[in-house]
């Protein structure tokens, strides 16, 4: 079961930066774009398992911080190797000026 | 940098007594058992702003060394060529090949890391033509350095280690002619151009980018192909002085520096503060070398592009070892730690930490 879970203000994160939230044994990866817009992706990187928190935000893509691998943080599409595997991608949005997202419970 | 005693890893049966450097053998095995391989490695805390801004792409940087070191190529060949058959030539030439046969293995390192550049195309441009000029395979190195990375000196995961233990004396003394491995790359491109990848290349390559490796090897293979026929052709050496030769003639620097990066420091921990040496260089090798003096900084960090790396240390270095202060004070701490490792190969280089450090960390059940 998927329900909204509020993650930290929007003004916590820089927009084109990223950071880790933990929630029910999971770790999740949440991003402002450019623009300002939430996403939020599984927090792992589907190459080795390294935070992806850590790593860089570039545009729209996240890069991760062990062997500079990329993602697409909107779609989760792999755009550069070493990641091959797509990162799962969660619903994100902004209410009464907090980010939430939509994941298990 | 990967200045490697067998580019790729070794194969099961070409091992050390006591140690098994094969990707596919038994240390391999005891690596994933004991938590060695994709470990939580040690990373010295650094404000998040402070990395973020260190982490920063820029195209300048990389632009003026690239346009640097393809002027400096293009006149260094002039020379070679227009004063060919004279000693006038010689300098020409030793610059040339220095500047092919050393500088792409930088320029290989950090566009392949996607750092160089912030704008993608210019590090991929810049990969595939050191890669070339370096006789790598373009995709099966890019895995092969991933996990040198995930596993940095980690007996039977890391496909890069150059100081096997014991250590053979004379492959590390014949690496500075270039030719022992030079004579293996090709033999590693004409095997991948055949259709054939080795144990240790399907461990780290994902199967998927097999067909990629071998057609990238049959790229190599057929400008190689082309330069031949043009010497015999033209019958004239000019034109493998500057395709192919200069992984021989101007190898050195790459290995004078590429071998201080690890050589006599730490195998089987998590810790880069103990496997890995920053040391201080002439701004000429810098350039060079691309930065990659401060390696304990790079495997810490590796997406702090290479024009950001002195910066990088200023913000680390109250905790780490004190750097090496020159390249011949790297090999006077390295030379008698390999020397001894012949006769007992357990010993390694530990340095002294400065008090503002936090401790090593120690593999767990080894502290």
């Amino acid at each position: 079961m998927a329900d909204w879970v509020r993650v930290c203000p929007l003004d916590e994160i820089d927009p084109e930066d990223v950071i880790r939230f933990d929630h029910a044994g999971r770790t999740y990866a949440v991003y402002r774009a450019e623009d300002g817009t939430p996403f939020a992706t599984d927090g792992l990187c589907t190459h080795e398992q390294v935070h992806l928190a850590d790593g860089l935000v570039l545009g729209d893509a996240i890069e991760c911080p062990k062997h500079n691998g990329r993602f697409n943080i909107r779609t989760g599409a792999a755009l550069r190797a070493p990641v091959c595997v797509d990162l799962r991608t969660w619903p994100a949005r902004v209410t009464d000026g907090h980010i939430e997202i939509e994941i298990p419970t | 940098m990967v200045m490697t005693a067998e580019p790729g890893g070794t194969e099961p049966g070409g091992t050390a007594p006591g140690r098994d450097y094969a990707l596919t053998g038994r240390d391999a095995v005891r690596a994933r058992e004991t938590g060695l391989a994709n470990a939580d490695w040690y990373r010295t805390e650094i404000p998040r702003k402070t990395l973020k801004a260190l982490m920063q792409r820029r195209d300048g940087p990389a632009l003026r060394d690239t346009a640097l070191w393809f002027a400096l190529l293009g006149l260094s060949a002039w020379g070679g060529i227009a004063f060919w058959g004279t000693w006038a030539a010689v300098p020409f030439w030793l610059v040339y090949g220095v500047l092919y046969g050393s500088a792409c293995d930088s320029r290989w390192h950090e566009a392949g890391h996607g750092t160089a550049f912030r704008t993608d195309w210019m590090n991929d441009a810049v990969y595939q033509i050191a890669s070339f000029m370096v006789m790598r395979n373009p995709v099966s190195w890019r895995w092969s350095h991933a996990r040198h990375h995930t596993d940095t000196i980690i007996v039977g995961r890391d496909p890069e280690i150059a100081c096997m233990r014991p250590p053979n004396l004379w492959r590390l003394l014949l690496a500075y002619g270039g030719i022992l491995d030079m004579i293996h790359s090709a033999r590693v491109l004409v095997l991948n151009a055949a259709g054939h990848l080795s144990d240790a290349e399907k461990d780290y390559i994902p199967e998927s980018e097999w067909p990629r490796a071998i057609r990238a090897a049959r790229v190599h293979m057929a400008i190689y192909a082309a330069t031949l026929l043009a010497a015999i052709a033209g019958q004239s050496w000019i034109p493998l002085m500057l395709i192919g030769l200069p992984r021989i003639y101007g190898a050195w620097h790459m290995v004078m520096t590429g071998l201080i990066q690890h050589c006599g420091l730490a195998e089987n921990v998590i810790d880069h503060r103990l496997n890995s040496r920053t040391v201080y260089m002439n701004p000429v090798s810098r350039w060079i070398y691309w930065n990659m003096n401060y390696h304990v900084e790079h495997h810490m960090f590796p997406m702090v592009p290479y024009h950001a790396l002195p910066a990088l240390h200023a913000a680390l270095k109250h905790d780490l070892p004190p750097a090496n202060t020159s390249i011949w004070d790297a090999y006077a701490e390295a030379i008698p730690a390999v020397l001894r490792q012949v006769t007992d190969p357990d010993h390694a280089v530990r340095k002294p930490l400065p008090p503002t450090a936090r401790p090593y960390k120690e593999v767990p059940g080894h502290g």
